[in-house]
């Protein structure tokens, strides 16, 4: 059974939420400028109620189930952000209010900056860019106004690990960069020799994702870092794996020179089915007067009598803004109180049981699923969705299945140097409970795969809906649901 | 797989025809993509190619690629049908599928399909 | 408090599992002299004095909902978000739902946003939506990677009205830092009076797109089919930046043959939350459909022959085309589209047309009566919906303290954007400012002019 879409179940007639009549004279309607007819859909309140209910049925969330989707950290999403972020203080500010009339907004964007820097090892931060991706496209831009503003302009060349998130390349090419692949060594770290070579005077930066997307600590990190400096680059770190390093180590403190932090992985703000996120930027000394501008500062000192008063600031040399207004604000309100919570103490738990969580699984999966680099991972781990033994069962086969288990499937076909990855994260709030329940699962899969092969090819078989045609999808595009021609005033 | 033997071919799994000039992507390529939905002619009648340089850009369900000029030359004719219908670039990659038709003559460089047969073997590992 | 679950047995056990023997082991690979930094960070709270901290920061603003009556607008508008929204929003399979990567177990995301898509269609006239950009902002900057990705280079200018919004331009500006864009007509100094003719001279055979907005910040309402016809003879795209709540009132800027619609759809449902989370819609036509970036929802069936949704044309997006890609665009702003959805669906038809006579007919029985303040005046003749300037006898800042005092936020200071409007007011008026409270603000202009 499927749930109508919204234009299916639209009735002539029906209304919903109405509003009251004018209370003013009524103003002359400039005729030729009006639409001639709306065609929104028309239903009683209760019917669009029970349609996303219905819908809401259909999703698997982490509210519902474990969610071990490596680079994403899914983890548990508290509820009291949920009610801080609704608080009518927060919700109903407007941007462009006065600044004395939303102190309480200001101290708490001023806090956060204060305290991301702390935890990352920063000088300078910025909360505007909306997502992970917002916030390398205003690392790199950074970058690059560092370079120029000291005339450098013959660096063109952005490093990146072959392992790296599609995003990294993609953002350098959006400031016309040349890409250059740098490859992994046998023990999954940055070929140190090949980095080397990489590096000359047209290096403009290496992006490193540390953790890298498969869930290992450089070993060479130090030095990795040394050899991009040494040839006068900066080295971008992608903060999306930060959720292995809190109270663990600073990236600011290895020499990492500009990060972005993902909210919405380590700092809990919710997935919301693909956003909204939130991609703050932190930076080194040497780049502060590039941070995208208005950044939350003091703008009168303190007296005797009264308490700092908060505003905007603008860099000096700021790259300008990234987006409209302040940042996500709403997403920034969850991640305080979510740092607020959890303190320093806290902070370096959730790392500890991240990692802990993470290495759990891989112990017991050993014997039985392949995983490339045998060695203390770090939140997460990438393992191999294939067996000699088991020909024509892909990491696919594998996610699939792990649908009738009730569980969320893992990242699969990611990070692309591995053959039918698997990239588990599970994260620090899942017990020990769930992670059996887990392994236990991929188990019994494996041994499915290589006695009833066809279990899985065929999987999921428990969901409400099985695997899409998504040639289909893409070739008889079908992208509405409603056409001009299907409606009738 | 089918590699004919009349064609020349690249590393970069485009196919050249020698004696029409056509050049489009290998069989092998297509079977890599899978199900193409999207092709796009990115060079136009009158333009000059050389090796490496893009001709098209396409895009299947599950990837993306790039196809590169094999050999020098001027493009004189452009498979203006293709983007009506990608599927073809599954279905008929040496025929239909054809890209584009340069007026060159030097294929020297490219493999022939002996070569390209053991090339394709050797990355299956 | 945290929300780790373990028990110290249950560690002991697992670290047992692993093969360590504590906690630290698991670090060897952390370089000694960086491991496990002191953070200087206040020591825990616990939820109940955590709910006490944050609620005590809310009071230390004023909102618009119990401390000011709100005449600002400016890019961000006050309306009524009705009570069935949030309930939705709130549900736990919405808002804790990943990225609906599996559609197996993620129809009701990948439904709502194909519903998403199809409303937005509707309310801009075009043919197809993606799932979202971050914002309006954001979204405009999208529309010129995408002309210019669709001219393959050929074109490198991007023409955009100055009476576009001052923090749009200001984005756009950033954006094209990296790229090969120029851009052109972003002047403030330029004549505002002008209309969209006055874009004509800069469109050449090198523009990729022109950008204009609906309504304008200055709350003008302009025709644009002539400038579309006429950029599109010069082999130019047209984007129009457009105010959803306008759309339900105002001719499509799809009817005036717009390339490319987009903008900021904070007013359907969502909060003003100081500035964010937003969204931005985008919508073009079906054959630009493959230089567009952002998630698309398309509709299939699945092998049991039921009719779904799934995330299509994937291959444009960077996990896939990297380097290649048009856009470095990750995540849409899945959970506003949603409540966008859900406010297009509970309002439907009817309700939100309400909404836009009310703004219109409230907005200009303000205007109406502030002009008729001596010393105030509205600055433009040319029709408007729910915002308008007003030339002012004093500065606007002054004016706006004296707003405050009576409870009252005021518009937004044209001067600091615009030279040659120093002394403007850009008043907004929504469903939610009753009669009383405009004749308020009128009193108060009027009190502060005397003094």
């Amino acid at each position: 059974m499927t749930e109508p879409t919204i234009y299916e179940l639209s009735s002539p007639g029906r209304t919903g939420v109405t509003f009251p009549d004018p209370d003013v004279p009524l103003a002359k309607l400039p005729k030729n400028l009006l639409r001639k007819d709306l065609p929104l859909p028309e239903l009683a309140e209760v019917d669009v109620v029970r349609h996303y209910v219905n819908l809401s049925k259909y999703n698997y969330s982490v509210d519902g189930g474990f969610y071990p989707l490596g680079s994403c950290t899914m983890k548990y999403n508290p509820k009291i952000n949920e009610d801080t972020a609704r608080l009518p203080g927060f919700a109903f500010t407007h941007p462009l209010q006065p600044v004395e009339t939303v102190q309480g907004n200001l101290i708490l964007m001023y806090t956060l900056q204060e305290w991301l820097k702390e935890i990352s090892g920063f000088s300078a931060l910025t909360l505007q860019p909306a997502a992970g991706a917002h916030g390398e496209l205003t690392g790199v831009l950074i970058m690059r106004a560092y370079h120029k503003d000291r005339g450098d302009n013959k660096r063109v060349k952005m490093l990146i690990p072959d392992s790296a998130h599609g995003t990294n390349p993609a953002s350098s090419a959006m400031s016309n960069l040349q890409v250059v692949v740098v490859p992994s060594d046998a023990r999954g770290n940055v070929d140190l020799a090949a980095l080397k070579a990489a590096c000359d005077d047209t290096t403009f930066g290496l992006m490193l994702t540390n953790p890298n997307t498969l869930g290992l600590f450089d070993e060479n990190l130090e030095q990795v870092i040394k050899i991009v400096h040494d040839c006068g680059g900066l080295v971008y770190g992608d903060g999306a794996n930060l959720n292995a390093l809190l109270g663990i180590m600073r990236p600011g403190d290895v020499g990492i020179d500009v990060m972005h932090y993902n909210l919405h992985k380590t700092f809990s703000t919710p997935h919301g089915g693909g956003g909204p996120g939130s991609g703050p930027v932190g930076v080194t000394e040497k780049l502060a007067d590039f941070l995208p501008g208005p950044l939350v500062g003091i703008v009168e000192e303190s007296t005797d009598d009264e308490p700092p008063l908060f505003g905007f600031v603008t860099p000096k040399k700021t790259i300008g803004r990234v987006k409209a207004f302040h940042g996500h604000f709403g997403m920034l309100v969850r991640a305080y109180t979510y740092i607020a919570m959890h303190g320093p103490n806290g902070l370096r738990q959730i790392s500890e049981y991240a990692v802990l969580n993470a290495n759990y699984i891989k112990a017991r999966l050993k014997g039985v699923y392949t995983v490339p680099f045998d060695r203390i991972c770090m939140h997460e781990f990438v393992t191999e969705g294939q067996w000699a033994d088991a020909p024509g069962i892909r990491a696919l086969d594998v996610a699939k299945r792990l649908m009738d288990y009730n569980f969320h499937p893992p990242t699969n076909y990611f990070p692309l140097i591995v053959h039918e990855a698997l990239m588990i994260e599970p994260t620090e709030t899942e017990n020990k409970g769930t992670l059996d329940d887990f392994v236990e699962a991929l188990l019994k899969i494996a041994v499915e795969a290589k006695t009833t092969p066809d279990l899985l090819h065929e999987a999921p078989h428990k969901t409400p809906f099985g695997r899409m045609d998504e040639v289909k999808a893409a070739r008889d595009l079908v992208l509405c649901c409603w056409l001009p021609e299907d409606y009738e005033k | 797989m089918n590699i004919p033997s009349n064609l020349k071919y690249t590393k970069t799994d485009e196919w050249f025809d020698p004696a029409t000039g056509a050049t489009g992507l290998s069989d092998y390529a297509q079977g890599q993509l899978s199900d193409i939905v999207f092709v796009e002619i990115v060079v136009a009648v009158g333009e000059s190619l050389a090796p490496g340089k893009a001709i098209a850009s396409v895009e299947s369900v599950k990837a993306a690629a790039e196809t590169y000029a094999s050999v020098s030359g001027k493009v004189v004719a452009v498979n203006e049908d293709l983007s009506g219908n990608p599927e073809v670039l599954n279905t008929d990659p040496y025929g239909q599928g054809w890209m584009v038709k340069v007026d060159a003559a030097d294929a020297s460089g490219l493999m022939d399909a002996a070569a390209y047969a053991k090339y394709c073997e050797e990355r299956a590992h | 408090m945290t929300y780790i679950p373990h028990s110290p047995k249950e560690r002991e056990a697992m670290l047992a599992a692993i093969g360590v023997k504590s906690l630290e082991d698991l670090f060897k690979d952390i370089p000694a002299r960086h491991r496990f930094p002191k953070l200087d960070l206040p020591p825990a709270l616990t939820e109940m004095e955590a709910a006490a901290e944050l609620g005590e920061l809310s009071l230390g603003n004023e909102n618009v909902r119990t401390d000011l009556v709100s005449f600002l607008g400016a890019g961000a508008y006050n309306h009524y978000i009705p009570a069935a929204l949030d309930h939705i929003l709130r549900r736990g399979e919405f808002y804790t739902a990943y990225t609906p990567y599996q559609p197996e177990i993620s129809q009701g995301t990948l439904q709502a946003i194909f519903e998403y898509q199809s409303l937005i269609c509707a309310l801009t006239g075009m043919e197809v939506s993606n799932a979202s950009h971050y914002d309006g902002a954001t979204a405009v900057a999208e529309a010129a990677n995408m002309a210019y990705a669709q001219f393959r280079g050929k074109r490198n200018k991007v023409v955009i009205s100055p009476t576009v919004h001052p923090q749009y331009r200001a984005t756009m500006r950033t954006y094209v830092q990296g790229m090969s864009l120029e851009l052109a007509g972003d002047d403030p100094k330029a004549d505002l009076d002008a209309g969209p003719e006055a874009l004509e001279v800069l469109i050449d055979e090198n523009t990729a797109l022109v950008i204009v907005q609906y309504p304008d910040f200055f709350g003008r309402v302009y025709d644009f089919t002539k400038l579309i016809d006429l950029a599109h003879a010069r082999g130019a795209l047209v984007c129009v930046a457009a105010n959803p709540t306008a759309l339900a009132l105002f001719k499509t800027p799809g009817e005036m043959g717009a390339d490319i619609v987009v903008g900021e759809g904070q007013p359907l449902g969502i909060p003003l939350s100081f500035g964010g989370p937003y969204l931005g819609f985008f919508t073009t036509r079906k054959q630009y459909i493959h230089k567009m970036a952002g998630r698309l929802v398309g509709e299939t069936v699945d092998n049991r022959g039921q009719r779904a949704f799934v995330l299509t044309l994937t291959a444009r997006e960077q996990h896939i085309k990297r380097e290649r890609a048009i856009s470095n665009i990750c995540s849409n702003q899945g959970l506003l589209a949603l409540a966008a959805a859900l406010y297009l669906s509970l309002l439907g038809q009817t309700g939100l047309h309400q909404v836009a006579e009310l703004c219109f007919h409230k907005a200009h029985y303000a205007a109406e009566k502030i002009s008729r303040v001596k010393g105030y005046s509205t600055c433009f003749e040319a029709p408007f919906f729910h915002e308008f300037s007003v030339c002012c006898p004093m500065p606007v800042v002054e004016i706006n303290d004296h707003l405050l005092e009576h409870g009252i936020l005021g518009g937004y200071d044209l001067g600091q954007d615009y030279p040659s409007l120093k002394d403007h007011m850009l008043i907004a008026v929504t469903e939610m400012n009753t009669k009383e409270e405009i004749d308020a603000l009128v009193d108060v202009l009027a009190e502060v002019e005397h003094d």
